[in-house]
C-alpha cells in the first residue's frame, strides 16, 4: 500500500538555501516584467542579493555554524544536505554571484539587456544546487535537466547573431543526445537493482557481491552511460567536441559561468553517482571499482587531447574551451580514484579542492577576455591581448595569476587542486595517470605562458574597457586565486568533513 | 570587574591605530589632526591602563591572561613542546608598567605638540611616538619573554628612529645625529645577545617562556610553596623531577625546584646544577638590561642619545624605555632571588654605574648630557636596588624617577626652545612674523657661527624669563636631589635603608658597598643639578640669545606643571612604616602592598631616622656647596668651570668633562682593533684572496671553459634540435587533430555515439572476457 507521507517527514528545513533560491528565481521572473529595460541593472542588483543570501544561508553550515533541519536526508532520501552539498552550493553560488557582476555591463555593451538573463543564471544555479544533493537519479536526471536547459537559452542570447544562435543549436542537440544517454543508464541500473534511491543501490549492490548474476553487466552498462550522460556536461573527451564551438558562440558572459557551473554540476552529479552509490561495485577478483578503468582511460584521454589541442588555438576562447576541457581531465583523475575502497571521501575533497580553485581562475580568465573583447563578440583572437602589460597593467597582471593558476604554479590555487588530485591518486595507486597530469600539466604551461608573453613582451594596442562591476569581478577571482594558493588550508579545512560515503566508504 | 582585564589588547591596539592613521593620512589631516590622533591615542590607551588599575583592585589583585583576540598562536611546535601565545598579563606589576607608560607618554605627547610644531616631519614624528608606545606596551604586558622581546627589539627601533630623527641637519649636525642613533642600536645589540642567550637557556631549561599561565598564581612564599611542594613531591623519588612539569610557568617552576633543591638541567654537554643555571640565566639577562637600561659596560650609548628631540629624551630615554631592563630584572625576581651571585654582580654593576654616571655629570657643559648621566645613575640605583633585593623600591624609584626626570628634560627642552627663540629673535630680525619661521633645531639656518642653544655657557639668569619653567625646574631638581617630601626622597631612601639591612641584617658585603655607593652618588646628583640649575637660572644672561629668551606656551607648560605636582606628591604611595603623620594619612607600604600580588620577593623597608636624616643633610650640604661654589660672581664669566680653576679640583674636573675617556677606551681596545681586521678582512682576505684570485682565476675562468663546452657542442647541437623536433611534432599533430572539429553537428553527434561506444566496449570487456570463457 502507498503511503503518503507525512510533510513533516520531508524535513523540508534541510534543503533552505536551495529552496530559498529556486522562490527568489520564481519572484524575480515576475518582478522584472516591472522593471524597465534601461535599467536592467536593478534586476541584476536583485539576483545579487539573492544569491548573495543563499550564500550566506550555504556557507552557515559549511562552518558548523547552524544546522538545517532534522539531519541530512530530506525527501525520503532524495535530498541529501550534507558537508558534499553544502561545499558544491558555496562553490556554484560564488560562480553566479560574479556571473552576475560581470553581466549588466556586458549586456547593455551588446545591446542584449533583457531581464531573463538573471532568472535563467539562477535557475541553473538551483540546478547545479541540487544536483550536489542529489540522493537519487531521478533527481541527478532533473537537475542536469534544471541546469542544462537555461544553459542552451543562455547559449543563444545573442538572437539575431548567427554564431550564437548556432552555438546553442548546437549545444541543445548534443546535449539531448546525451541526456538520453542518462536517462538509459538510469534506467539499465534501476533494472538491475530495482531502485533508483542512490543509498539502496548501494546496498544492493553489497548484497550482489560475489554472486555471479547478470546484473552485473546490466550495471556496468549503466553507470557507463550515466558516464556518458554527465561526462558530456563536464566536457571529457571524447563528450567534447561542442564545447569549443559553443563556447565561441555563446555571449562571454554566459561562458565564463558556464564554464565553471556546468563543471560543478556535471562532477557533483557523477560523484554521487559513481563514488557514492556504486564505489562497492567490485567485478570478482578486482581491487578497486569496476567502471574506474572506464574513467582512467576518459581522464587520460581528456588531459592529452585537450591541452595538446589548446596549443593551436588562436582564438582566446576557443583556447579556454580547449583548457577547460582539459582540466575536466584532472578532476576526472580525482573521480577515477574514488575507486578505490577507503578513498572515497579522499577524492571527493580533492574535486571539490579543484573545483573551488577553478571557480576563481577560470571565471577570472574569461572576465579578462570580456574586458578585452570590447563590443565585438567575434573579437576575441590571441592578438586582443598583445600589449596589455603596459596599457592595463593590473589586468595584465590578473591575466597572468590566472594563467600561472591554470598551469598550477605554486602559490596560486591551480597549484593546491593540482596538489590535492595528484596526491591522492598516488595514494589510489593510480601513479601512471597522476604522471600523465603531471606531464600534460607541462604541455599546457606552453599555451598559457603564450598569453603572458603576448601581453607583456609584444607590441599591440592592447585595448580594453572595465566598468567597476568587471574590475571588481577580475579582483576578487584573482584575490581568492591568490589566497587560496598561499594559505591552502582555507580550503582544505573547508573539505575536511565531506562524506560521500553511505556505510564506511 | 575581570571583563575588564579583557581591554588590555586595546592598550596595544589603540596605539597602533592612531600610528597607523598618522601613517596613511598624516599629510592630509593637517598639524592640529596629527596631534588630536596621536595624543587622543595615548590618553585612551591611559583610560584603559587606570580601568585596568581599578578592575586589579576591585578583583582583589588576581592576575590574569587575556588572549589576543583573532590571531591564533604566535609560534607552534608542538613535537618542540613550543607555543608561543600572544597572552597579556594583567597584573599589579604590569598595570603599574602601563600606568607610567600612558600617563607620563600622554603628558610627553601633549608636549610634543608644541615642541615639534613647524617641524618639517611633524606626522612621521607622532607615528614614530605612537609606535614607540605600542612597542613599549608590548614589551610590559606580555605573558612570555619572546613578547617581551617583540616589544624590546621594537623600543630599540623607535629609538633609534628618533635619535636620528634629525638626520638631515645642516652643516654635519646630521650626521653625528645618525652617529648616535647607530651607536644606540649597536651597543644595544651586544646587551640583546644576552637576552637572547639567556631566554634560550630558559626555554631549555622550563620548556616555555610563559611566566605564569593562565590561571596559575605566583607562589608566594617559600613555606607556601613547600605547603604546596608534596602534590608533586611524595609519590615520585626524586629523579622524576628532572622532567620540567608542563603546565608550569617558568616562575612557578623555579620556586618548586628551588624548595626541593637537588635539581639539574643538562645541557648536552655539561650538565648543571639548577642554581648553577640561573646564575648563568641572571647573568644573561644583565647583559641584556645593562644595554636596554645603560649601565657598566654599555651605558656609553644614552649620552649621544641626547641627539633625538627632546620630548623623545624625556619619554623615552628617561622615562620609560631605559627603565625596561630594571622592569625585566624584576619580573624575574624569582631568579635573582635564588642567586646570590648573580645578585651580587647586579649590586656592583648599578651602584658603580650610579656613582660613575654622577661623577661624570658634574663635568659636562650640555644641559641635555648632565641630564643623561643622571639617568644613568639613577637607573644605577634602580638596578642595585634590584640586586639587594629591594624589588619593590626599585620599581618606586622608577615610577618616581619617571615623574621627575621627565619634568627635567621636559624642562630642559623648555630653555633650548626659549634660547632658540632669543637666538632667532636675533638673527631674523628683519622677518616681520618669526613665530611662523619654524622655531628651532630642524629649521635650515643660514649662519656663519655657531650657536649651540644647548650649552649651559650661553645661558644664564633665565629664572625671570621663563618663571613657569624655573619653578617646575626647582621642583624636579629638589625630588632628584631627595629633599624632603619631594617623591625622590622617598624612594632613594628606600633602596639605601634596603641596602644598608642587606649588609647589617644579613652580613652582606654587597648591601655595604652598594649603601656606600648608593649614598656618595646620591650627594653627587644634589651637586650636579643645582650646579645646573645655577647655570641655568641663576646670575645674569651671559649671551643676547638668553637675554631675549622667552617663556614656552601653555601646551608645553602644562604638562611640565602636573609633572611637577607629581613629582612633589609621587612619593606619597609608599611612605615607609613609621613614619609620622604622613604614614596616616595615605598609608603605610601602600605600593609595596600593591606590588606583592605580583612580585613574589617584594618587601617593604623600615624607616631609619638616622639615614635619612644623614641622606637629607647630605644632599642639601650638596646643593649648598654648588650654590656657594656656582655664586653669582663665578657665574658671570663661565668660560671656565669654578672647579677647573680651582687646581686642586682642575684634574677631576677635567676627567669628568673627558667622560673618564671611557668613549675613548671602548674605541682604542674595541672599535678600533675590529675596525683593523675588518679593513685586512676586507682588502686581504676578501678582495685580493677571495675575488681576485678564487674567484676570477679559479672559479671565473673554468666556468667560462666548461659552459663554453656546454653551449655550444651539446646545448645547441643536441638537445636544441631535439626539442625543436619535439615542439614540431607535437604542433603538427595538434593541426591535425584539430581537423577533426568539423563544426557539423552530425560529426559530434557521431563523435559522441563512438565515444559512447568505446566506453561500453572497455566497461564490458571483462564481461565479454566472462562470456567467452579466457
Amino acid at each position: 500500500m502507498f503511503e503518503v507521507p507525512n510533510l513533516a517527514d520531508y524535513n523540508i528545513m534541510a534543503t533552505l538555501p536551495v529552496m530559498v533560491l529556486a522562490l527568489s528565481t520564481c519572484i524575480l521572473l515576475l518582478v522584472d516584467l516591472f522593471i524597465p529595460t534601461e535599467r536592467k541593472h536593478l534586476t541584476a542588483l536583485l539576483a545579487a542579493i539573492a544569491l548573495g543570501v543563499t550564500l550566506v544561508l550555504a556557507v552557515l553550515p559549511l562552518f558548523d555554524l547552524v544546522e538545517y533541519g532534522d539531519g541530512p536526508l530530506a525527501f525520503e532520501g532524495t535530498f541529501v544536505a550534507d558537508e558534499f552539498s553544502n561545499m558544491v552550493n558555496a562553490a556554484v553560488l560564488i560562480t553566479a554571484l560574479l556571473g552576475v557582476m560581470v553581466a549588466p555591463n556586458y549586456l547593455e555593451r551588446s545591446a542584449l539587456q533583457r531581464g531573463e538573463y538573471y532568472s535563467l543564471l539562477l535557475l541553473t544555479t538551483v540546478g547545479v544546487m541540487f544536483m550536489g544533493a542529489a540522493g537519487d537519479l531521478v533527481v541527478v536526471f532533473i537537475s542536469l535537466e534544471l541546469l542544462s536547459i537555461p544553459l542552451y537559452i543562455l547559449s543563444g542570447f545573442r538572437r539575431g547573431s548567427a554564431a550564437s544562435e548556432e552555438s546553442a543549436m548546437k549545444y541543445f542537440l548534443l546535449g539531448a543526445f546525451s541526456s538520453s544517454f542518462l536517462v538509459y543508464g538510469i534506467a539499465l541500473i534501476y533494472g538491475a537493482t530495482g531502485t533508483t534511491n542512490l543509498q539502496a543501490i548501494w546496498q544492493t549492490i553489497d548484497a550482489l557481491a560475489g554472486q555471479e548474476t547478470s546484473a552485473r553487466y546490466l550495471l556496468m552498462a549503466g553507470g557507463s552511460m550515466v558516464l556518458v550522460g554527465l561526462g558530456f556536461k563536464v566536457a571529457a573527451v571524447p563528450f567534447h567536441m561542442w564545447t569549443p564551438d559553443v563556447y565561441q558562440g555563446a555571449p562571454t558572459s554566459v561562458v565564463a559561468y558556464m564554464s565553471v557551473a556546468a563543471k560543478i554540476g556535471g562532477f557533483a552529479g557523477l560523484l554521487r553517482v559513481l563514488v557514492a552509490g556504486m564505489p562497492n561495485f567490485v567485478l570478482d577478483g578486482a581491487e578497486v571499482a569496476a567502471w574506474q578503468d572506464t574513467v582512467w582511460i576518459l581522464a587520460a584521454l581528456t588531459m592529452i587531447l585537450g591541452n595538446i589541442i589548446a596549443i593551436v588555438q588562436s582564438d582566446l576562447k576557443r583556447l579556454l574551451a580547449y583548457s577547460s576541457i582539459a582540466h575536466a581531465g584532472y578532476i576526472l583523475i580525482a573521480l577515477a580514484a574514488g575507486g578505490r575502497a577507503g578513498y572515497g571521501d579522499d577524492a571527493a575533497r580533492a574535486a571539490l579542492i579543484y573545483l573551488m580553485a577553478y571557480v576563481f581562475t577560470n571565471f577570472g580568465a574569461f572576465a579578462v577576455v570580456i574586458a578585452v573583447e570590447g563590443n565585438d563578440p567575434t573579437h576575441t583572437g590571441l592578438g586582443r591581448v598583445r600589449g596589455l602589460g603596459k596599457t592595463h597593467p593590473m589586468l595584465a597582471l590578473a591575466m597572468t595569476v590566472f594563467m600561472l593558476s591554470l598551469v598550477g604554479i605554486p602559490l596560486t590555487a591551480g597549484f593546491i587542486g593540482k596538489w590535492f588530485v595528484f596526491q591522492v591518486a598516488v595514494a589510489a595507486g593510480l601513479t601512471p595517470l597522476a604522471i600523465i597530469g603531471v606531464i600534460t600539466s607541462l604541455i599546457s604551461a606552453f599555451y598559457y605562458l603564450r598569453v603572458v608573453w603576448l601581453m607583456y613582451f609584444e607590441e599591440g594596442e592592447g585595448e580594453a574597457s572595465m566598468p567597476r562591476t568587471l574590475a571588481w569581478a577580475i579582483g576578487i577571482s584573482a584575490l581568492g586565486t591568490l589566497l587560496f594558493g598561499v594559505l591552502p588550508y582555507l580550503l582544505s579545512d573547508m573539505a575536511r568533513e565531506v562524506s560521500l560515503a553511505f556505510g564506511g566508504g | 570587574m575581570e571583563n575588564f582585564f579583557d581591554l588590555v589588547p586595546l592598550i596595544v591596539l589603540i596605539p597602533l591605530i592612531g600610528m597607523l592613521v598618522n601613517l596613511f593620512a598624516g599629510r592630509q589631516i593637517g598639524e592640529r589632526g596629527v596631534a588630536i590622533v596621536a595624543v587622543g591615542a595615548s590618553s585612551l590607551a591611559f583610560l584603559i591602563a587606570v580601568i585596568l588599575w581599578i578592575a586589579q583592585v576591585q578583583t582583589g589583585y588576581e592576575p590574569g591572561v587575556v588572549d589576543m583576540p583573532l590571531l591564533a598562536d604566535w609560534i607552534s611546535v608542538p613535537s618542540a613542546g613550543l607555543r608561543i601565545p600572544w597572552e597579556f598579563r594583567v597584573d599589579t606589576l604590569s598595570v603599574t608598567m602601563m600606568l607610567v607608560v600612558t600617563g607620563v607618554g600622554s603628558l610627553i605627547h601633549l608636549y610634543a605638540v608644541g615642541y615639534m610644531h613647524g617641524d618639517a616631519r611633524f606626522p612621521r614624528f607622532f607615528v614614530y611616538l605612537n609606535l614607540f608606545l605600542v612597542f613599549m606596551l608590548i614589551l610590559v604586558t606580555g605573558n612570555n619573554f619572546l613578547m617581551m622581546f617583540v616589544g624590546w627589539e621594537g623600543v630599540g627601533l623607535c629609538s633609534f628612529l628618533l635619535i636620528g630623527f634629525w638626520f638631515d641637519k645642516p652643516g654635519g649636525e646630521g650626521w653625528k645625529n645618525s652617529d648616535a642613533a647607530r651607536k644606540a642600536f649597536i651597543v644595544n645589540r651586544v646587551g640583546d645577545f644576552g637576552l637572547i642567550l639567556g631566554m634560550l637557556m630558559t626555554f631549555w631549561t622550563f620548556g616555555t617562556l610563559d611566566y605564569y599561565k593562565p590561571g596559575e598564581a605566583p607562589l608566594a612564599a617559600h613555606h607556601e610553596a613547600e605547603a604546596e611542594a608534596p602534590v608533586f613531591a611524595p609519590q615520585f623519588p626524586q629523579e622524576e623531577h628532572a622532567e620540567p612539569e608542563g603546565p608550569l610557568g617558568v616562575f612557578n617552576q623555579a620556586q618548586l625546584w628551588l624548595d626541593e633543591g637537588g635539581h639539574e638541567v643538562d645541557f648536552g654537554l655539561v650538565t648543571l646544577s639548577f642554581e648553577t643555571t640561573l646564575t648563568i640565566i641572571t647573568l644573561l639577562f644583565l647583559l641584556g638590561a645593562t644595554g636596554k637600561s645603560a649601565q657598566i659596560p654599555l651605558f656609553v650609548w644614552l649620552p649621544d642619545a641626547m641627539a633625538g628631540p627632546t620630548p623623545v629624551s624625556a619619554l623615552i630615554h628617561a622615562a620609560t624605555m631605559v627603565t625596561a631592563g630594571v622592569y625585566m630584572m624584576v619580573r624575574s625576581n624569582v631568579f635573582y632571588e635564588a642567586s646570590t651571585t648573580a645578585s651580587f654582580v647586579v649590586t656592583l654593576i648599578g651602584a658603580s654605574t650610579a656613582i660613575v654616571a654622577g661623577f661624570i655629570a658634574v663635568g659636562q657643559w650640555d644641559i641635555k648630557r648632565v641630564l643623561a648621566y643622571s639617568t644613568v645613575s639613577q637607573l644605577g640605583f634602580m638596578v642595585a636596588a634590584v640586586g639587594v633585593g629591594a624589588y619593590a623600591a626599585a620599581m618606586f624609584h622608577l615610577v618616581t624617577h619617571a615623574f621627575f626626570k621627565a619634568l627635567l628634560f621636559l624642562g630642559s627642552g623648555s630653555v633650548i626652545h626659549g634660547m632658540e627663540h632669543g637666538h632667532h629673535h636675533l638673527t631674523d630680525h628683519d622677518v616681520e612674523d618669526h613665530k611662523h619661521v619654524p622655531p628651532h633645531e630642524h629649521a635650515p639656518q643660514v649662519e656663519t657661527e655657531r650657536f649651540d642653544p644647548q650649552d649651559m655657557r650661553n645661558m644664564g639668569g633665565l629664572r625671570h624669563k621663563m618663571p613657569g619653567t624655573y619653578w617646575t625646574y626647582i621642583f624636579g631638581t629638589l625630588a632628584l636631589a631627595g629633599i624632603i617630601p619631594f617623591a625622590g626622597f622617598w624612594s632613594k631612601d628606600e633602596i639605601l635603608v634596603d641596602a644598608l639591612r642587606l649588609g647589617l641584617d644579613e652580613n652582606r658585603l654587597d648591601g655595604y658597598i652598594a649603601f656606600a655607593l648608593l649614598l656618595t652618588a646620591a650627594a653627587f646628583t644634589a651637586f650636579y643639578m643645582w650646579r645646573q640649575v645655577s647655570m641655568v637660572f641663576y646670575g645674569q644672561p651671559r649671551t643676547p640669545a638668553a637675554e631675549h629668551a622667552e617663556e614656552s606656551g601653555p601646551v608645553m607648560l602644562v604638562p611640565l606643571i602636573v609633572l611637577a605636582g607629581l613629582s612633589l606628591i609621587g612619593g606619597f604611595m609608599n611612605i615607609p612604616s613609621g613614619f609620622p603623620l604622613l604614614g596616616r594619612i595615605f598609608g603605610e607600604h601602600q605600593f609595596t602592598s600593591w606590588l606583592e600580588h605580583s612580585v613574589v620577593n617584594a618587601h617593604a623597608a623600615g624607616f631609619l631616622w638616622l639615614l635619612a636624616t644623614v641622606a637629607v643633610l647630605l644632599a642639601a650640604g650638596a646643593i649648598i656647596a654648588a650654590r656657594v661654589i656656582y655664586n653669582d660672581r663665578a657665574l658671570r664669566q663661565l668660560t671656565d668651570d669654578p672647579l677647573e680653576a680651582n687646581e686642586r679640583t682642575a684634574g677631576a674636573f677635567a676627567l669628568a668633562n673627558a667622560k673618564l675617556y671611557w668613549d675613548e677606551f671602548y674605541f682604542s681596545t674595541i672599535v678600533y682593533p675590529y675596525q683593523r681586521a675588518a679593513r685586512w678582512l676586507a682588502d686581504r682576505l676578501d678582495w685580493a684572496f677571495w675575488h681576485d684570485f678564487v674567484h676570477d682565476r679559479v672559479i671565473g675562468s673554468s666556468f667560462q671553459w666548461a659552459t663554453e663546452m656546454l653551449s655550444n657542442p651539446i646545448d645547441r647541437g643536441i638537445i636544441d634540435r631535439a626539442f625543436d623536433g619535439l615542439a614540431r611534432l607535437v604542433h603538427n599533430l595538434a593541426a591535425r587533430v584539430r581537423t577533426i572539429q568539423t563544426g557539423y553537428v552530425r560529426t559530434y553527434a557521431l563523435g559522441v555515439a563512438f565515444g559512447a561506444l568505446l566506453i561500453l566496449v572497455i566497461a564490458l570487456l571483462p564481461v565479454l572476457r566472462d562470456l567467452l570463457g579466457l
